[in-house]
């Protein structure tokens, strides 16, 4: 099996015994608020990982790239309170102008 | 003028909400499917990635570290990781939802963040609501996130080289979109600028995808100690 099948297969069998387990488990179990925090924190600080290494890095190595140029319009797009859609589609824009003509 | 006209749509204020919420969400099914063709996955993997794990921030994870040239374990955990709160939001259905057996099965899979929100937004219209909230928003989102998660990573595959399209800038984009919400504090807003600069710091030192799930350990460390 190749990376690409272990990691989608791997990837849904875990989540769907998380979701299960959820609705199987007393609610006293999960319901300490250390736990709640830690639940809360752990997407951010994931996620905002993967922004930043998305955006500067090439396999191991450090890079700047268009891709600084569409961060910068999502996190503009974002101020201006944009939906969703938008700030995607302003990052894809502002970064594929960027390296198709500079 | 001056009166509140509303226009009536013959549907009920449960399956409105549902409905509003599951074509917005599913739409970005599209950035889903086109991100993880632009990280080298087939079309298949994309869709089965959506019908299976079903869970936006975990399945976006999961390309992104592969996309960085990590490996299967790493963008499992990371990707885990992120689907612990589904769990927790099965902890607060169960008591609301009464189901046993096969519509357990199918409650669980369509347990996620948006089921969960409308569910919740329902309670003063009664406990029925809240089912009909949770149910109506889960197989709505489920439907649109998958249908439009084919359509983006057959628009991907048709591209050729996905820099040219931006699609390299939409992940970040996405990623950025999906923790703007929840940056709601000072604290939130310092742990998210942390993690982000300490794992473009480490990729050098680190084996690819490491650097993203070590930052796990600092909201750990962050939440037992406050």
């Amino acid at each position: 099996m190749t990376t690409f099948w272990i990691a989608t297969l791997g990837t849904s069998a875990i989540a769907f015994a998380l979701k299960y387990s959820g609705h199987s488990v007393p609610e006293r179990w999960l319901s300490h608020p250390k736990i709640q925090r830690i639940n809360a924190l752990i997407p951010i600080a994931l996620l905002s990982a993967l922004v930043s290494v998305q955006t500067f890095t090439d396999k191991t190595s450090l890079v700047i790239d268009q891709r600084i140029v569409g961060l910068a319009v999502a996190i503009t797009a974002l101020l201006l309170k944009a939906p969703f859609p938008i700030v995607v589609l302003s990052a894809a824009i502002s970064s594929a102008l960027v390296y198709n003509w500079l | 003028m001056g009166q509140n006209v509303r226009v009536s749509t013959g549907l009920s204020p449960t399956l409105r909400d549902s409905l509003s919420v599951s074509i917005t969400v599913g739409a970005y099914g599209v950035a889903f499917g086109a991100a993880a063709v632009a990280n080298g996955f087939s079309v298949l993997q994309a869709c089965l990635l959506s019908l299976l794990t079903f869970s936006g921030a975990s399945q976006f994870a999961v390309v992104g570290v592969i996309g960085a040239g990590g490996s299967s374990i790493s963008a499992i955990a990371t990707a885990s990781l992120l689907g612990t709160r589904n769990a927790l939001y099965g902890v607060i259905m169960a008591p609301r939802l009464h189901v046993k057996g096969f519509k357990r099965v199918v409650a669980a899979q369509i347990t996620i963040d948006e089921s969960t929100g409308v569910a919740l937004g329902q309670e003063q219209r009664g406990s029925d609501a809240v089912k009909k909230g949770f149910w109506y928003t889960g197989f709505g989102v489920f439907i649109f996130w998958n249908l439009f998660t084919l359509a983006g990573a057959l628009g991907a595959q048709a591209m050729g080289d996905v820099r040219s399209f931006g699609l390299d800038s939409a992940v970040p984009a996405a990623f950025l979109g999906l923790v703007w919400p929840r940056l709601t504090s000072q604290g939130e807003r310092l742990l998210a600028i942390t993690c982000a600069v300490f794992a473009v710091a480490v990729t050098p030192i680190l084996p690819a995808g490491l650097p993203i799930i070590a930052t796990a350990f600092i909201a750990i460390a962050v939440g037992l100690r406050r």
